[in-house]
Formats: structure tokens, sequence, C-alpha cells
């Protein structure tokens, strides 16, 4: 089942057919309508007509997060208020965060693409979809409500928490799509045994499960506790949301809508564009958005491309699951946490130059932060009282940065292990990609 | 007022042998040691003969230290006597953060340590005790 089954699956020759034609388009809109990318082409002493097919768009410069955090809060936007519907802006890093703009068209391409993924998940007119991802500024409910109604679903826009609730409204209202995190999805299987429901009271028959990284393992525990077929979507704000990439039912990988975004996988340290089949940094160019387009992204996320034609009949290339980041960027609870954040509050506490190490494990569905942090001379003091009170601020700041709440831990002095160059910042136990 | 030491310890095996392992080998001698902790540390109070020594020693070998100046009073070895000292001190409103048993130096009394709140008005208070007597750190030495 496809909900654009020309689009779905084209030929890859007129799949690159149409993403040269929408590439040119788009290079010449953020040319002439964004100071920034203008002088990115010329940086490189390039105009939009010097390039003339995909593989010229290696001699672009990248994009990064930190351009768009530069360029806060409209720094960017290639279309003008007038023609901006909605805006949305990432949350949990220091400082500014990234805003996203879009126009009329992006929202309806976005549902088209949303609505694509909901098929693709088993979804249809008839389903009853239950968006447990947060409404408001983050890209995840809203972004899949549109698609679910684009579909003709019948949504629930629930939101996140109130468990109870959820689980209330998933059984009378006959649910029979749930998107959410994929931790999420855990903790509600668990709250539904909790409470003794029968498990024929919940007509769940897919999910679409994604925001955060996940394992082949909690797929399967997902889907045997809510006896479910489980999605993973994949999706970033500074490309669109949710909905840039699906699974289908084969799961070997998710399809990335190649008429609206261009995936490239480039070697991190060399920057060098990378072939199918090899492991890198996903790089997107959006070839459709109006309000934000963006260029030769750089996502951080790993993973791999496929070409090979699905055997659902999608031509679209597939990335594999996320297998880790680029940077040192981690996601706990839904929430980016960058070690450098971290290190900057640890400042704050008198700490020069301060040796920690961020250790991330997961009890249950739980994601769990340790920080062990070196303790200084300046920090010691004879009394146990000055320690924990010390400990306790140090974990309220963390936590009115990060929102989330840590385990504070301080230990001796060189204990923490050095390595030559870069020093390791991060210990993640949470085994997300061989469980 | 006398100088405590004091060494903060992760709970691992052998930190606290390895750090008094320094001590052994730089002749020192220790009139005191505690362990004040919690599930993931401790601190090591001690009161050392040579404590500028002892705490050059252990920096040196890559522990926290810190000093600190605590109290040292020597009471009779009888029932009562440290209740005494403690109700005055009470009574003039200085805190007791911590305190401990250090060994004696004259025969039929004992040393205790002790963090107050308030050192000044509390040695002024036992100056003029008759049941406490401070100790300096030369009789330690
Ligand atoms: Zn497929």
């Amino acid at each position: 089942m496809y909900w654009n089954k020309r689009i779905e699956t084209m030929s890859r020759d007129e799949l690159m057919y149409i993403q040269n034609e929408r590439l040119q388009k788009m290079l010449r809109r953020i040319y002439h309508n964004v100071p920034f990318y203008r002088s990115q082409f010329q940086s490189v002493d390039l105009a939009p007509e010097d390039i003339t097919e995909i593989s010229d768009l290696s001699k672009l410069p990248f994009t990064t997060k930190q351009d768009l955090r530069d360029s806060y809060p409209y720094g960017l936007f290639a279309a003008p208020l007038s023609e901006i519907v909605r805006i949305h802006a990432s949350s949990g890093t220091t400082g500014k965060p990234t805003v996203v703009g879009y126009t009329r068209e992006d929202i309806s391409n976005w549902a088209e693409l949303c609505a694509r993924a909901f098929v693709a998940a088993g979804a249809d007119s008839n389903s009853v979809v239950q968006v447990s991802y947060g409404y408001g500024l983050f890209t995840g409910g809203l972004g899949i409500h549109y698609g679910a109604e684009k579909l003709g679903a019948s949504v629930i826009p629930m939101s996140g928490g109130n468990t109870e609730r959820q689980i209330m409204l998933m059984k009378d209202f006959h649910s029979t799509l749930l998107a959410c995190t994929p931790s999420y999805a855990i903790y509600l299987a668990e709250a539904i045994e909790q409470y003794g429901i029968d498990p024929g009271e919940i007509k769940l028959k897919s999910g679409i499960f994604g925001a955060e990284p996940w394992s082949e393992n909690m797929r399967k525990k997902i889907e045997e506790r809510l006896h479910i077929s489980a999605h993973d979507i994949y999706g970033l704000s500074e490309i669109m949301g949710p909905g840039v990439a699906i699974e289908c039912q084969c799961k070997n990988g998710m399809h990335i809508w190649e008429d609206h975004f261009l995936p490239e996988i480039i070697d991190p340290n060399t920057l060098e564009p990378l072939p199918y089949g090899a492991p890198g940094e996903l790089v997107f160019t959006t070839l459709t958005k109006e309000g934000i387009p963006v260029l030769r992204y750089r996502t951080r996320d790993l993973s791999v491309l496929h070409k090979e034609v699905c055997e659902c009949g999608r031509t679209h290339v597939r990335m594999e699951r996320v297998s880790g980041r680029s940077d040192d960027m981690l996601i706990i609870r839904g929430v980016n946490v960058f070690p450098s954040q971290i290190e900057s509050v640890l400042m704050e506490f008198g700490n020069v130059e301060p040796h920690y190490l961020l250790i991330v494990t997961r009890e249950g569905t739980l994601d769990n932060l340790e920080i062990q942090i070196e303790l200084s001379e300046e920090l010691f003091s004879d009394r146990i009282s000055n320690l924990e009170e010390l400990e306790r601020k140090i974990k309220q700041k963390i936590h009115s940065v990060l929102q989330i709440s840590a385990k504070i831990r301080l230990v001796e002095p060189k204990s923490i292990p050095r390595s030559e160059g870069k020093a390791k910042r991060v210990i993640d136990k949470r085994n997300l990609q061989g469980e | 007022m006398i100088k405590q030491v004091s060494v903060f310890l992760e709970n691992k095996k052998g930190r606290l042998s390895e750090a008094l392992e320094i001590l052994h080998k730089n002749d020192i001698n220790l009139r005191s040691l505690t362990i004040a902790e919690t599930t993931d540390y401790g601190i090591l109070r001690l009161i050392p003969n040579k404590p500028e020594q002892a705490a050059e020693k252990l920096k040196e070998a890559g522990f926290v230290v810190n000093q600190t100046k605590v109290l040292a009073i020597e009471v009779n070895d009888s029932p009562g006597s440290m209740l005494t000292v403690i109700k005055g001190l009470s009574m003039s409103d200085i805190d007791i953060e911590y305190s401990y048993c250090c060994l004696p130096v004259h025969e039929h009394k004992v040393v205790i340590i002790l963090k107050v709140s308030d050192s000044e008005k509390a040695i002024e208070l036992l100056r003029q005790s008759s049941c406490a007597k401070l100790i300096e750190a030369e009789a330690f030495a």
C-alpha cells in the first residue's frame, strides 16, 4: 500500500530528474533570498548556474547547526514572514534555540510526507491515530498530526504524559496507531500490563516511533508487548521534522522521500562524499522547502544509505537506523545534551578546567545520567555536608540548564581516564545498537 | 588549636591503605584517624604529628587534601566530663560540626577533637573552664 504510488515507486532515473530540477530552483532561491547562502556560494566562487548536476553539489559548502544558531531567529529564512504560517524551534541546547519557519506549501508537503509514512506503517483513513508526541514548538506532535489528518485518519491529539488517560482513551477510542517516542511506547506497554487491562481491549495495530535512538531489541519488546508492528520514523526540525524517512513493512531501513530531500553520506573527518553502502554522516539538502531551505545540512547522525529497490516496491533510498553521532551529542530522555553544556556549568563552580565523565545507562526504559566530577582542592571541604551541598547545587544547575536530572558523583583527581588528544567525556552504556 | 589534615577518598578498594602508606614512608605518626563517609566517598580526617608534611606528601601523591584548624581539648577520663564541656559550648550558642577522639597526651586524661562554628568564642570559653584544657600542636609534635 502506498499513499502516492506514482512518486513512491517511480524509477530512480525519473526521481533524479525531479531532484535535479528542484535543486536548481532551490539553489536560486537561497542564493537570491538568503545573504548567508550567497556568501557561501561566493566563498567557493560559484553561482547557482554552475551546479548543473546533482554530483556538482559536493562543490558547495556545508550548513551546520551553528549556522542556524548564528542566524537566530530569522536569518536563514528564504521567505518573508508574510508567507510563513508556522514557526517551530528546537530545545535542549544552550543559548538560543534553532528556529525554523514553514510556508503554507511547506506545511502541505510535510503533511504529504507524513501521510506517506502512515501508509507505509499500515494506516489508512479508517485508522484512529493517537499522537502522543509533544505538541508545541517541538515538531513531533503537529508534524505527525497534519499527516494523519491528510491521510483522513481520526486523530487524537493527546500530546505526551498523563499515562493513565492515554491508556483510557486508547482503549475507549479504539486507537489503532500510536505515535510517540519508543521509550514512551514501552512505558505505556508496561502501564497497560500493570493496570491489568485485557490486551484484547487495546486495538493498536501499529506504531511510528522516533525522536530518540532505539534498538532492534526495543522494537522486539514494543512489538511483543503492544502486539503491533513498530516502525522507525526519522526527521529533524532543521530539515522538516518527523517524516523525512520512514520504515515500510520490510523494516530494512527507512525510505527517505527523495523527491523532497537530497541525502548524502560524508566522511565526518575528511568531509568527502561516500558511496552508497558506506557508513558516514548524513547530510541533507532540501529540495522543496520554501520557509527555510537548507543546503548540505550536516545532521551529525551516522547512518548508511542503500539505493537498491526495496521489496515493498518503493524506489526511494533507505537509510539504516541511526547508529550514533559524529559529534558528542547525547539524547537523554529525548533531550539533546552536549558535554560542553555540562562543562560550562561545572566551570561556574570554580572548576577552571573541569574533568568530568558522563555515564549514560538505561534502566528498563528510563535513561539515567551520572556525572562524575573530579574534585578539586578548592571545592573540597572537611565537612560531608559541604560536599553534599556542592553536589546538590551542581545537580540543580544541570537541571535548570538541561531539564534533566543527573546523579552527581564526586571522584578523586586523575581517576577519570585520560587519553591522548580528545578527553573521553562520555560512556554510553545504553547499547542502543548492539543489544 | 591544632591542624587536622582532611583527605578526600573515593570508596575504592585500597585507597585508605595507599594514603596511610605514604604517611608511613615519610615517618609521619598519627594521633587520630577517623572517616566520615557517604555511599560514594569518605573524608579521612587525620591528626598527624607533622601536619604540613603530611598534607604535602599526600598532595604529591594526587590526593585532594585540605588543612583545617580544630580544637583539641583534654578532659578527665571520667563519666560526665565531656558532657560538661559540650553543655558549656551549647549554652554559648556554639555549634559542634563534628567531634572525635584522639590519643591522650597525659595519663587518666582524654583528648577530644572538636570542630565548632565559632572557634574564637569556644577558646575563650574553654580557657575559663576548670574541667577542660586546650591542647596545642606542640603536644603532638
Ligand atoms: Zn520498503
